[in-house]
């Protein structure tokens, strides 16, 4: 098949690998493969099993109310696509938000940040990485000593204490209650670390349970519940009164408190628990350095948490704006998402139709026609796909291009341009980390690589929380009380016709929502989510998406246990709830795995 | 009271609203704060497709109601209750959806950690239809809401909880804009908004 011009060899002659679908992630995928003799993969294809288009129930809907539709897509991102929503409401209607609007809207996302990199390390990846079962061989007393190596600050480090976990993971796998960890290859030899490392991983693992519950309480405070906090545009939605006591809703001294401990409590986890372990596993697995992919050639990132409230410019944002295109490191691109020529999506691998080939269009002029066909390569039935023909439409998901690059995004592509424009914390971070491990800074675009980026990040938003609630705090306590602009609530002050744009960087990547408003309500309302980005199929000119380009020319120690492929995957913190829908037809809950 | 009865109740709907029938167990919840005043000490939730996030709200329950659509392999619109061991194997059954995987996890994660309600029952009603996004209840769904609702009562009843008619006001409901009246209703029309999808997950649609 030769080279795709952004320079992956395709081979389709191996053997075919189908997993489908993937576990452990959020929404459904399928994956295929081919792998040589060598057990290299030389091709691989993504496909969105589900269909989508949130456009198709927000016609015609209040605009005010966008918000509460798009934080049920999905069941982890329900804060960032509520914020990106209200975003492009406000941007579409000239809606100022007050300071602490701005603040706690960062708050809100800061934490989602930190939430969610958390529960994704120990929760959703680290069992690519970790054993849990090797862990009941683990010997107690080395493994304090491992603890007291990796994290001197950490406290819950005694021998008796792994002990005492070592036994309740005991009894509860003797159980025959595997659940959590089920569907695992654990005797496969792609798992490195001794059992002593095995057993501290699966002990935080308990202990990021714990804090993650904490974590949360913080949406609740600010958004007056939890699940599904409220969000409003024109601010949020939570009155300060500063004084009161016990009064309902109110952002009060004794809330400000709580949410400060918590603050305080996720910089302490991080700091001793989240950073050394992956810097511990990542030691045992250093020459594992696959799945680098699109990160060494082109990333982009949207920016957000913005430092003053309604400036959206890059320069305003503390997480970085901007893109990188063939691997030059020496120039960041701006990025300006309303322009016609740069984000675009394409259909000519994805079951939508625009009516003509190769058309690209910009998401305010989205739009979302099904149509569903199959390759004459097809191997096996429409309703039973035995391998897809990737040369024909095969994913629901569509091809977005920047410029026409594909491109990925997420905490690695943020991190490679905050790196790559001298952004100092971001700088300072990647230098620290590949200083203590000895690793060079190509060694950033793996599979690893993502997975350190998203640690680094966790902790640099931690902080930065800090610093936006010092800052509300500054404003509260000199008299500014304001949370809400409601100017231009009433739609009789809205302009007949209006288009706006929403950006965040939600946990997994650059999130947009483009909304157009035509008497008061909505006309089209189109999402780019992340793994839309990064789980893309090829385009007309056979560019690879991120998640096929990152699992091309892995090894794999045994074709029929997909640990490196899930690896590969699960480093991406794929979320394919929002950028597709549902569900494999049987329902089938364990991973199928097929060697063609 | 009795001393069998629990100190804090936990009643749950789960599912994603946006998935027709999807919906039920979240709808039950809103039904149940719309007629019945509930006593401080139950509380009522709609935990969407929240997964781990309803961790916290487990652990502090001694016992559990979780409405939600089950894939039983029953007639439509079939009700059944499960109770206790029963509750998480019929959660995965069959997987319909992300979020029964995800409760399914979020008990065994709370058995994990040793602070599972000791008390759970499943309401569950088999769905007409999953595969119409931005649809709302069927009819043959939406009528399981009431007699879910009864037998919730029932539960509570045999728990030595007493709950009258009224409203329960600090119930965590979703957003007006979305609660099942205002959803149904101003759904954009066909015309407007194409309904067609894979054939593989839309097999109705000629």
């Amino acid at each position: 098949m030769g080279a795709t011009p952004n320079g992956f060899n395709l081979d389709t002659t191996g053997r075919r690998i189908v997993v489908d679908p993937v576990t452990r992630i959020e929404g459904h995928m399928r994956c295929e493969v081919n792998v040589d003799e060598q057990g290299i993969i030389r091709n691989a294809v993504s496909t969105g099993t589900m269909w989508r288009g949130l456009e198709v129930i927000l016609k015609g809907r209040d605009p005010r109310d966008a918000w509460a539709f798009t934080e049920r897509i999905c069941g982890v991102c329900t804060g960032t696509h509520a914020l990106t929503s209200v975003r492009a409401v406000e941007d579409a209607l000239g809606i100022k938000i007050p300071d602490n609007a701005n603040s706690i809207r960062n708050i809100m996302q800061l934490n989602l940040q930190v939430h969610d990199h958390i529960v994704h390390f120990y929760h959703l990846h680290a069992l690519d990485w970790v054993n849990p079962v090797n862990a009941l061989r683990a010997d107690p007393k080395a493994t304090s000593e491992l603890q007291q190596a990796v994290s001197p600050s950490h406290p819950l480090s005694s021998p008796g204490y792994f002990r005492d976990v070592q036994n309740r993971l005991k009894k509860f796998v003797e159980s025959g209650q595997l659940g959590l960890f089920k569907n695992g290859y654990w005797d496969n030899p792609a798992y490195l670390l001794p059992p002593e490392a095995d057993l501290m991983a699966t002990t935080h693992y308990l202990e990021a349970l714990d804090l993650q519950k904490d974590i949360v309480k913080i949406h609740t405070i600010f958004g007056g519940k939890n699940p599904h906090p409220n969000w409003l545009v024109g601010g949020v939605p939570c009155p300060i009164n500063i004084d009161g006591v016990g009064s309902v809703g109110a952002i009060n001294m004794e809330r400000l408190n709580q949410v400060s401990s918590i603050i305080d409590r996720c910089i302490e986890f991080n700091n001793n628990v989240y950073i050394p372990d992956v810097i511990a596993i990542g030691g045992f697995y250093k020459n594992w350095l696959y799945g680098g992919g699109l990160s060494s050639k082109s990333v982009l990132a949207y920016g957000d948490i913005p430092e003053n409230a309604n400036d959206y410019t890059g320069a305003n944002m503390l997480l970085p704006r901007g893109a990188i295109i063939n691997g030059d490191l020496s120039q960041v691109h701006e990025v300006d998402v309303r322009d016609p020529e740069q984000v675009q999506e394409f259909v000519d691998h994805s079951w939508y139709s625009y009516g003509e080939p190769g058309k690209g269009l910009h998401p305010w002029d989205g739009v979302t026609e099904p149509k569903f066909e199959l390759g004459p390569n097809l191997k096996g039935t429409k309703t039973n796909i035995q391998e897809i023909d990737e040369a024909a439409k095969y994913s629901w998901i569509k091809a977005p291009r920047w410029k026409g690059h594909a491109m990925e995004v997420g905490p690695l592509a943020r991190y490679i341009v905050g790196y790559a424009g001298g952004h100092e914390d971001i700088k300072n971070q990647v230098e620290g980390l590949l200083g203590t491990m000895k690793l060079p800074v190509t060694a950033l675009f793996s599979t690893l690589g993502r997975t350190a980026a998203r640690a680094l990040e966790g902790e640099y938003c931690g902080r930065l929380q800090k610093h936006f609630f010092d800052k509300l705090m500054t404003n509260i306590k000199n008299g500014d009380q304001s949370t809400a602009n409601v100017e231009k609530w009433d739609p009789s002050t809205w302009p007949k016709e209006a288009k706006g744009v929403g950006m965040t960087e939600a946990p997994r990547g650059a999130l947009g929502h483009w909304v157009k408003i035509k008497d008061g309500r909505i006309e089209n309302y189109q999402c780019v989510v992340p793994t839309t980005w990064n789980g893309s199929p090829r385009d007309a000119a056979g560019n690879i998406g991120a998640f096929e380009a990152a699992l091309m020319d892995t090894k794999m120690e045994r074709p029929d246990e997909p640990v490196e492929i899930l690896r590969t995957l699960h480093s991406f913190d794929p979320c394919l709830a929002c950028s597709t829908h549902v569900m494999s037809p049987d329902g089938s809950e364990l991973t199928r795995v097929k060697v063609r | 009271m009795s001393a069998n009865t629990p100190d804090r109740v936990l009643i749950l709907g789960i599912g994603n609203v946006l998935w027709a029938d999807e919906g039920f167990g979240v709808r039950c919840i809103e039904a149940m704060a719309d007629r019945y005043a509930v006593p401080p000490q139950v509380r009522l939730l709609d935990g969407g497709t929240q997964g781990l996030y309803l961790l916290p709200f487990l652990e502090e329950a001694d016992a559990l109601i979780v409405f939600d659509a089950v894939d039983y392999g029953l007639p439509p619109g079939t009700m059944k209750i499960v109770r206790d061991a029963e509750v998480p194997a019929f959660m995965g059954a069959k997987k319909m959806s992300l979020h029964q995987t995800g409760f399914q996890d979020v008990i065994a994660t709370a058995q994990l950690l040793d602070r599972c309600p000791s008390r759970m029952t499943l309401i569950g009603c088999q769905p007409v239809e999953l595969e119409d996004y931005g649809g709302g209840l069927r009819a043959e769904v939406a009528a399981q809401i009431e007699p879910a609702l009864q037998v919730a009562l029932g539960e509570l009843a045999g728990w030595g909880i007493a709950v009258r008619p009224g409203r329960s006001t600090g119930a965590d409901l979703a957003d007006p804009s979305i609660r099942r009246g205002v959803y149904e209703a101003g759904r954009p029309s066909e015309g407007e908004a194409c309904r067609l999808g894979d054939d593989r997950f839309f097999p109705t649609v000629a």
